[in-house]
């Protein structure tokens, strides 16, 4: 039986909902539960039309807790999984999200920001998501967060949170903002052999010998999945190397939870993506994510027009936070400058890892994010 | 004598984790005997058995079952083992909960996953209260019934679970008690062969934390009442299957057949297929 | 047997009872009671003996009472007890 084509390699024009969508098949992606959102509805609406012509499975939960449980289970029966929600639901999902975390399950989470708090403003932009996305769920972890900034990257970062979240066993976000995920682009989408994709480490040992949470070297502990005869246990409860739960055991709750953090500190240098541009004698700097950051291009390229040593640090990687790329900045630049669509989510990381340079933050909600012409005047008044 | 005696059906235990942590009396222990009893009768493949478990007491059975299993968080071991079916349906996926976790907290993932038809057979351990966080009112709370949170007695109207699921669209749905061990054993393994969303309740004795607010103070005298009060009516009509002091419906209520979600998803998949090759 | 049965059956004479041996795992009990109280036959008791978890567990009264169906091994919360069915006499001459 002939299957349609997984990989749709190939120049296209598409919008960023449907890029990520696309990404996540070209990683492996073979299970999405959602629930419809605004403005997120699109990922599912297009993977209930692919996934099943390429025999992979897509099903409409009854909510976004929901969701995120059956992503869990699947990935622990062995498939990639996805669900993609935006603010609202993005809440709910927090508990299972550390469920994801204690039970170290690859998986993707896509949040396509809208205006909040609460409905809030379903079908504008926002970033106010940032701190929820790190800080979410209860208790201490560590997690992966990558924003896009155009149509292309919504289908190469879908591509790489799978590949961080097989790689460390940790749910991986994609933070994306309403204007990305809604605008019309074009899409490169490479042939098979060009796209990296990374497989979670399968147990090289007898079931006898699998302890599910002994971790490698590298602090990740290799995943056997359901079904495979290894009969394991996993519990969103403290447990210990065999899965077993320790609630009362002082030792095992620090052994256990420092190493779900540290796997994930101890690897920053290989997690994060920063896109630095006019940046090595840059006087003032903005520092910027998803679509903001495409205005702050304009305005640092209007500046340098101007004479004036502006440079854009763009933080692909939201979390783990790129604070050493923060002090490499601090070496030359005077001021740095955070536009963000929020009321100041990210600037609290930069004024943190930032410990000379006066931090700017400049502020924007509601439909439109920061002109060109808002950050250059910016940038022109504090130079 | 050192010699050390095994009993049969331990090998379906994770020997690590016994004793099990239910109190003196629990019925929780009866309803793991009786699954992995059902489980030996059918001579099932553990490699492709998986246990998954909410919060709770009863919780804790996937814990000891010695398959593949997963504690889930609360109320959302249905919508997990919805994942796990889906990703594999060759696995047989069980979910052992109680009623808190399956009809409070995780209610909507019950009446979808049974709506939908989703192949998990679920066994709910109706303890008619929250006995792990110390004897709260839950879903099942019978009316007048004192429990920690409500001392003056329970005004809140009760699930009739058989009912909800019944209604909801299970194919197969049952209510016994612990003290119906044989009959519990023969339903856990007609479930197991079925193909769509199977139910058991299994009315459970919690002396330790409701009975003795309920002039029921050990686990022999919950179990005298179920044997008092028990009435088997099987194919009766599960909304009148009522539970009371005086009268306790136990039976098979609901076994039909109906195609399931994993069915029907992969026989749309193949059609899609073929109808492309024609095109 | 059961109280409702009014009438032993009527081939009750040319019947042959299974045997079994009772198998106690004494110190897994917690002492619930229940194999001792639902027993059919009552065959057990509580002892006087403490365990390791400092409950009574049951001891046997008379084991040749044991018609082995088995109900003390599917109720016990704790997989302490369970019988071995005994071969049967027709059983031993059929090999």
């Amino acid at each position: 039986m002939a299957k349609k084509e997984a990989l749709l390699t190939g120049t296209h024009f598409m919008n960023g909902d449907i890029a990520c969508a696309e990404g996540a098949i070209a990683a492996g992606c073979s299970f999405f539960a959602g629930y419809p959102i605004t403005p997120a509805t699109e990922i599912a609406e297009h993977l209930s039309e692919r996934m099943p012509e390429i025999g992979r499975i897509y099903i409409q939960m009854e909510d976004e807790i929901a969701s995120i449980a059956a992503v869990i289970g699947a990935s622990y029966a062995g498939l990639k999984a996805m669900t993609a929600t935006s603010g609202p639901g993005f809440s709910l999902m927090q508990e299972n999200i550390g469920l994801a975390v204690m039970t170290e399950t690859p998986c993707v989470i896509v949040d396509i920001m809208r205006g909040g708090p609460s409905t809030g403003q379903p079908t504008m932009p926002g970033q106010q998501d940032v701190m929820q996305a790190r800080w979410g769920s209860h208790g201490d972890y560590e997690i992966i967060a990558l924003a896009p900034s155009s149509v292309q990257e919504m289908f190469d970062l879908t591509v790489e949170a799978f590949n961080l979240a097989e790689t460390y066993r940790v749910p991986t976000l994609l933070l994306a903002d309403e204007i990305v995920a809604h605008m019309w682009e074009k899409v490169v989408i490479p042939s098979a052999e060009k796209i990296r994709i990374v497989n979670r480490k399968k147990p090289n040992v007898s079931p006898e010998k699998y302890m599910p949470f002994m971790p490698d070297y590298d602090l990740v502990p290799p995943m056997a999945c359901f079904g495979e005869g290894y009969r394991f246990h996993a519990t969103g409860l403290t447990h210990d190397e065999y899965g077993y739960p320790k609630t009362s055991s002082s030792e095992v709750q620090e052994r256990l939870v420092k190493r779900l953090c540290d796997k994930i500190r101890r690897n920053t240098d290989k997690i994060i993506r920063v896109e630095e541009i006019m940046l090595d004698d840059a006087d003032i700097v903005v520092i910027a994510y998803g679509i903001v950051a495409r205005a702050a291009l304009s305005a640092v390229k209007k500046a340098r027009e101007k004479g004036i040593k502006a440079g854009l640090l763009r933080t692909i990687t939201l979390w783990p936070f790129p604070q050493n790329q923060i002090a490499k900045i601090e070496e030359h630049a005077k001021k740095i400058i955070v536009p963000e669509m929020n009321c100041g989510q990210m600037v609290r990381e930069v004024e943190r890892a930032a410990k000379s340079t006066l931090v700017v933050f400049l502020s924007k909600l509601g439909e439109e994010p920061h002109t060109p012409m808002e950050i250059f005047e910016a940038i022109r008044r504090n130079c | 004598m050192v010699q050390e005696i095994m009993h049969p059906l331990s090998k379906y235990l994770r020997e690590a984790m016994i004793p099990h942590i239910w109190c003196t009396g629990c019925g929780n222990g009866i309803i793991l005997n009786c699954f992995v009893h059902a489980v030996d009768e059918l001579e099932m493949d553990l490699d492709k058995l998986v246990v998954v478990s909410g919060i709770g007491c009863i919780g804790r059975s996937a814990g000891y079952t010695n398959a593949d299993s997963f504690h889930t968080t609360h109320g959302r071991a249905l919508a997990f083992a919805t994942g796990v079916k889906l990703a594999n349906p060759e696995l047989n996926v069980v979910v052992i909960s109680g009623d808190g976790d399956l009809f409070a907290i995780g209610g909507n993932h019950f009446i979808h996953a049974a709506r939908r038809n989703m192949g998990i057979k679920v066994i709910c351990a109706n303890n008619f209260n929250y006995g792990m966080t110390g004897g709260q009112q839950g879903p099942t709370t019978p009316l007048e019934a004192s429990t920690t949170t409500t001392p003056y007695g329970n005004i809140e109207h009760p699930f009739n679970l058989v009912h909800l699921a019944a209604a909801s669209g299970a194919t197969y749905v049952a209510r016994w008690t612990t003290l119906h061990v044989r009959r519990l054993t023969q339903s856990i393994k007609r479930m197991l062969q079925k193909e769509g969303f199977c139910f058991i309740e299994v009315v459970s004795p919690c002396p330790e934390i409701f009975g003795r607010r309920n002039k029921m103070r050990t686990g022999l005298e919950m179990m005298d009442w179920f044997k008092r009060a028990s009435v088997v009516e099987n194919f009766s009509d599960p909304s009148k299957a009522e539970i009371t002091p005086e009268k306790l419906v136990v039976g098979e209520f609901v076994n039909i057949e109906k195609v399931s979600y994993e069915k029907f998803l992969h026989e749309k998949i193949s059609q899609i297929n073929e109808r492309k090759v024609g095109w | 047997m059961p109280e409702r049965i009014r009438h032993a059956p009527l081939d009750m004479g040319k019947a042959t009872f299974p045997k079994a041996k009772i198998q106690l795992i004494k110190d897994q009990c917690k002492g619930c009671g229940f194999c001792i109280r639902f027993c059919p036959q009552k065959v057990l008791e509580e002892s006087q003996e403490i365990n390791a978890r400092g409950v009574h567990p049951p001891k046997i009264v008379d084991e040749s009472k044991c018609l082995a169906c088995g109900f003390c091994t599917a109720v016990c919360p704790d997989f302490a007890i369970f019988i071995i069915e005994k071969p049967s006499k027709e059983d031993v001459k059929n090999g």
